[in-house]
């Protein structure tokens, strides 16, 4: 009896970690799975294992197509997110630091973009460009990626801006620096994890993007409106070399940045 | 090092300063002059204006009326990166992402000064942090992010150092220490210090002019002694230290004096040291310059004799005992007592008589609830 | 450039028409590119569900008017999928809900004390982030997919009976639905429970609360502001979607979407008016429904 009981609550003090890992796991099936098939030897289509191989790393362009639509997906994904993060945190700055009328509208007006449902900003902006006789095609899809990309960029440039104390500008100010060196001194390099951070989540909304750039883009194709269209007849394994690897890539970077972080963090202990 | 630090402070002078902000006052046609080389310190209550002055001087919020001069030189509309003024932040404000010699040297480096490093590296010497500058500022403790702040300012040798609250976030060991340190530096390099606090015993142990201040106005400045001797009004007098009022009407007046009656004792006080002879006033004692009786005693009339009242309160705060004794149709009155063994073998409820030289009475200018008696 | 005109106070008469200049100058560009870009493609929008087709009968051409007949058509025609779409969400949003919920406790408080593992296992939710969901939905499709693997086991098992399959099943949707938008419900409840101040916790069990007290009471009032940011990026999109329920995802013609419906429309068969108030009937339902549960959990200061 006794021995039921303490198996039962360790079962429950377990339980959680054990979700927790199956949950992730869960989550990461696909990532593992879309890697594997990245060096499958594959027939017509790459559905089922067949061997194992490096061809489709070592010919990663043996689909010109797919190589050109990753092309226009990172020009599109790095034009936009310089955009979307510049006019985006102006904005931030403008509602943390300024009181004006109508500021609570703003607010709302940016919102508003995050609640909207990407087929419709998608039609609503193919359908102005179709009035105003303008054919879809790339700026009009750079357009539509900055305009949902700016949200996300305000939100998360404010949260970093509310975190800065006002006392730090001015005693640059009282340090005699001016109003622009007290920006680019003092606030730039204090906003800049923020304005980073906004950047990369812009240029992963924006990569990963399908839906709006699929009603905005016509004949450029993108690496997401490849997979899409691929989908039908089977995506060829360098689809998956490629996505395996900006994959691989964000995540040694990320890895990276928290270790250090890391480590800095306790040496900063330590020395204290 | 010192002598490379020092250098002649400048007198500030403010002229009928006014600012509004929405909805209230901060200051009301504030008069101030502050002489070169002095330390001076703006006591107060949070939101008397105290920071707002401050500030004005700083150039970091623009007055709604009034000049701002810094030795003879009017700076009213000078941006605060060209005034010849430096801070020290209450948060000290340290630039996270410099080091501690590159936030000191920041002044130094936006005015070009020649050899910024090794002048930062003297202010860091002069308080004692010279050996840190290579770390970051969330590598210190308070005490030490405080000098630096310190540091920081006094490295561009600013005609007037200003100081807000820069003390008030550290315990209160280390606040008197730092205060000793503080005045020394100030001795050291003799420039003109304004410090805002809200700590009395910090203003009076440091400051050689102490002005109180409360709802945007200066209620009143002096040498520590002299405001604690004889404040003018019931909030100093309270502000500063505690008091016993008496409120009552002026029944008797001499060349010498003047007396009120105030539940059928005579309660008088020097005319040289009351603000008003007639109608009703406001006099008081310090509770520490008070003394109790068991017995009535006989004294002159150089003396204010009180009583009897009941002891309902005492309290033993170490160095001295404090008293409170109800008086009938007087109030309450503190005594505070020297623990020196041989007090006075008083119980609660015991019946005294209190007493003090009339010298130590003072007269105030306006009653304890703040209105001036037009009558 | 003048940033540093803020502050705390209100600027005079001089200082309101400089930092009146900053703050225009900063909200400007963005401001005229949200009116360009959203405000006025959501009016045309609406416009265009009101044109009527043109006399000519040409496919694709249309006369502005006051026509509301394309929302009867697509309301009697599509309600179908209006329903799906709603219903989808729905249930994907709380399917979720409750998956990420005690991940994310665990991330958030459990895991606290281990600054280290805490890092790692965030990163690890966001990590589908950084690959195709297209090609997450297909490695899906592969693993589900008749004889492989997984489904010959449900089948022996008994899950399933052999004759079914299901991709192509709604709920393989609603499987596929709630696995992409995980991460978008994780991440903002682990946001604010690592804030949880655990000393709640404790002060809720010294004073006698069990634990599910503790949890009803304590723990999820102060995760609220992370459950409606969580639910709302996730129903908002999904009610949106229409990859998953492709016919080359996980779906089939048996479990389209509203979206489903505005892509055939809008690019193949050209009725710009039916596509447009399909959008509008979608984007009101979702506007009357993030309106009532942000007025009823009293979170409006969130946005």
């Amino acid at each position: 009896m006794k021995a039921l009981r303490s198996f039962w609550s360790g079962l429950k003090r377990g339980s959680l970690p054990v979700y927790a890992l199956i949950a992730l796991v869960f989550l990461l099936t696909p990532i593992f799975y879309t890697i594997v098939f990245s060096f499958n030897k594959s027939l017509r289509r790459n559905t089922v294992w067949n061997s194992f191989t490096f061809d489709n790393w070592t010919h990663i362009c043996a689909r010109q197509d797919l190589c050109s639509a990753v092309g226009n997906s990172i020009m599109i994904s790095l034009i936009s997110t310089l955009i979307a993060t510049a006019l985006g945190t102006a904005l931030a700055i403008a509602l943390v630091r300024y009181r004006f009328k109508f500021r609570s509208a703003v607010n709302f007006a940016l919102f508003l973009p995050m609640a909207t449902p990407e087929i419709v900003m998608g039609a609503g902006l193919a359908g102005l460009f179709f009035n105003a006789g303008v054919g879809p095609g790339f700026v009009p899809t750079v357009i539509a990626h900055v305009m949902f990309c700016l949200s996300f960029v305000v939100v998360t440039v404010k949260a970093r801006v509310q975190t800065l104390d006002p006392a730090l500008e001015e005693a640059g100010r009282d340090l005699y620096a001016n109003p622009s060196q007290v920006f680019w001194k003092i606030t730039f390099p204090l906003l800049l994890p923020g304005v980073l951070s906004a950047a990369l989540l812009s240029f992963a909304l924006s990569f990963d993007d399908f839906i709006i750039t699929y009603f905005n883009s016509g004949s450029v194709n993108t690496f997401p409106k490849f997979i899409y269209v691929a989908a039908k007849g089977g995506v060829p394994a360098q689809a998956n070399v490629i996505a395996s690897s900006v994959f691989l890539l964000a995540i040694v970077i990320v890895l990276a940045t928290q270790i250090s972080s890391h480590f800095k963090r306790k040496r900063l202990q330590h020395v204290k | 090092m010192a002598g490379e630090l020092s250098v002649a402070g400048a007198d500030l002078e403010l002229i009928d300063v006014r600012k509004d902000f929405p909805g209230f006052t901060a200051l009301d046609d504030m008069d101030l002059h502050i002489p070169a080389g002095q330390f001076f310190a703006l006591l107060g209550p949070s939101g008397c204006g105290k920071t707002t002055t401050l500030r004005i001087v700083a150039g970091l919020e623009t007055p709604t009326q009034g000049r701002v001069l810094i030795g003879g030189k009017d700076i009213t509309d000078t941006k605060p990166h060209e005034r010849p003024v430096n801070t020290v932040f209450q948060s000290y404000a340290l630039f996270p992402h410099m080091t501690i010699l590159d936030n000191v040297a920041f002044g130094l480096r936006q005015r070009k000064v020649e050899d910024p490093i090794a002048k930062a590296q003297a202010a860091l010497d002069l308080v004692e942090l010279g050996h840190i500058g290579e770390r970051r500022p969330q590598q210190l403790s308070g005490g030490q992010q405080q000098r630096v702040a310190l540091a920081r300012a006094l490295v561009n040798r600013p005609s007037l150092l200003l100081l807000d609250e820069p003390l008030g976030a550290l315990d209160l060991k280390l606040r008197r220490q730092m205060q000793i340190e503080l005045k020394a530096i100030q001795m050291e390099v003799g420039l003109t210090f304004l410090h805002v606090t809200h700590d009395q015993e910090e203003a009076m142990d440091m400051a050689d002019t102490v002005a109180v201040m409360n709802k945007g106005r200066i209620e009143q400045m002096g040498a520590p002694e002299a405001l604690y001797d004889r404040p003018k009004t019931a909030f100093v007098s309270k502000f500063l230290g505690q008091s016993n009022l008496f409120v009552g009407k002026v029944v008797d007046s001499n060349a010498n004096s003047v007396s009120i009656e105030v539940g059928g004792s005579k309660i008088t006080v020097d005319k040289k040291r009351a603000e008003k002879h007639e109608g009703t006033i406001a006099i008081g004692v310090r509770p520490e310059k008070a003394t109790f009786h068991e017995s009535k005693p006989t004294l002159g009339a150089d003396h204010v004799l009180i009583g009897p009242g009941e002891i309902i309160d005492i309290r033993f705060t170490g160095v001295s005992n404090q008293y409170l004794i109800e008086v009938p149709n007087v109030g309450e009155i503190t005594v505070f007592a020297q623990n020196v063994g041989k007090s006075p073998v008083v119980e609660l409820g015991a019946k005294v008589w209190i007493s003090w030289k009339v010298e130590h009475s003072f007269g105030l200018r306006d009653l304890p609830d703040g209105t001036e008696d037009l009558g | 450039m003048a940033f540093a005109a803020f502050g705390s106070s209100a600027p005079t008469t001089q200082g309101q028409t400089k930092s009146g200049r900053v703050v225009l100058a900063l909200l400007l560009p963005g401001l005229i590119y949200l009116v360009l870009f959203f405000v006025i493609p959501l009016v045309s929008l609406v416009l265009t569900s009101l044109e009527a087709p043109a006399a000519s009968g040409k496919i694709g051409e249309y006369v502005p008017g006051v026509d509301f007949a394309n929302y009867s058509y697509v309301v009697t025609k599509y309600w179908p999928q209006i329903a799906r779409s709603f219903g989808f969400a729905f249930l994907a949003t709380i399917i979720a809900l409750l998956i990420s919920y005690p991940l994310a406790y665990f991330i958030g408080v459990k895991v606290r004390s281990r600054p280290m593992l805490q890092r790692m296992m965030v990163t690890l939710v966001i990590a589908p982030f950084f690959i195709s969901f297209l090609l997450r939905t297909i490695a899906w499709k592969q693993m589900l997919a008749d004889h492989s693997p997984i489904m010959e086991w449900a089948h022996q098992v008994g899950l399933m009976s052999p004759s079914q399959s299901f991709i192509g099943s709604e709920a393989a949707v609603v499987f596929g639905l709630v696995y992409n938008f995980i991460p978008f419900m994780t991440l903002p409840l682990y946001t604010s429970l690592e804030r949880l101040d655990i000393r709640f916790l404790e002060a809720g069990s010294d004073l006698y609360a069990s634990p599910a007290k503790v949890f009803r009471k304590i723990t999820l009032p102060l995760s609220m502001p992370g459950i409606i940011s969580g639910t709302l990026l996730t129903f908002i999109p999904i009610a949106g979607d229409y990859v998953n329920a492709s016919r080359d995802f996980l779906g089939s013609s048996n479990t389209s979407m509203i979206g489903t419906m505005v892509d055939a429309d809008f690019l193949q068969n050209r009725n710009y008016p039916a596509a447009s108030a399909m959008s509008v009937v979608l984007m009101g339902i979702i506007l009357i429904l993030v309106t009532w549960y942000v007025r009823k959990s009293g979170t409006e200061d969130l946005l």
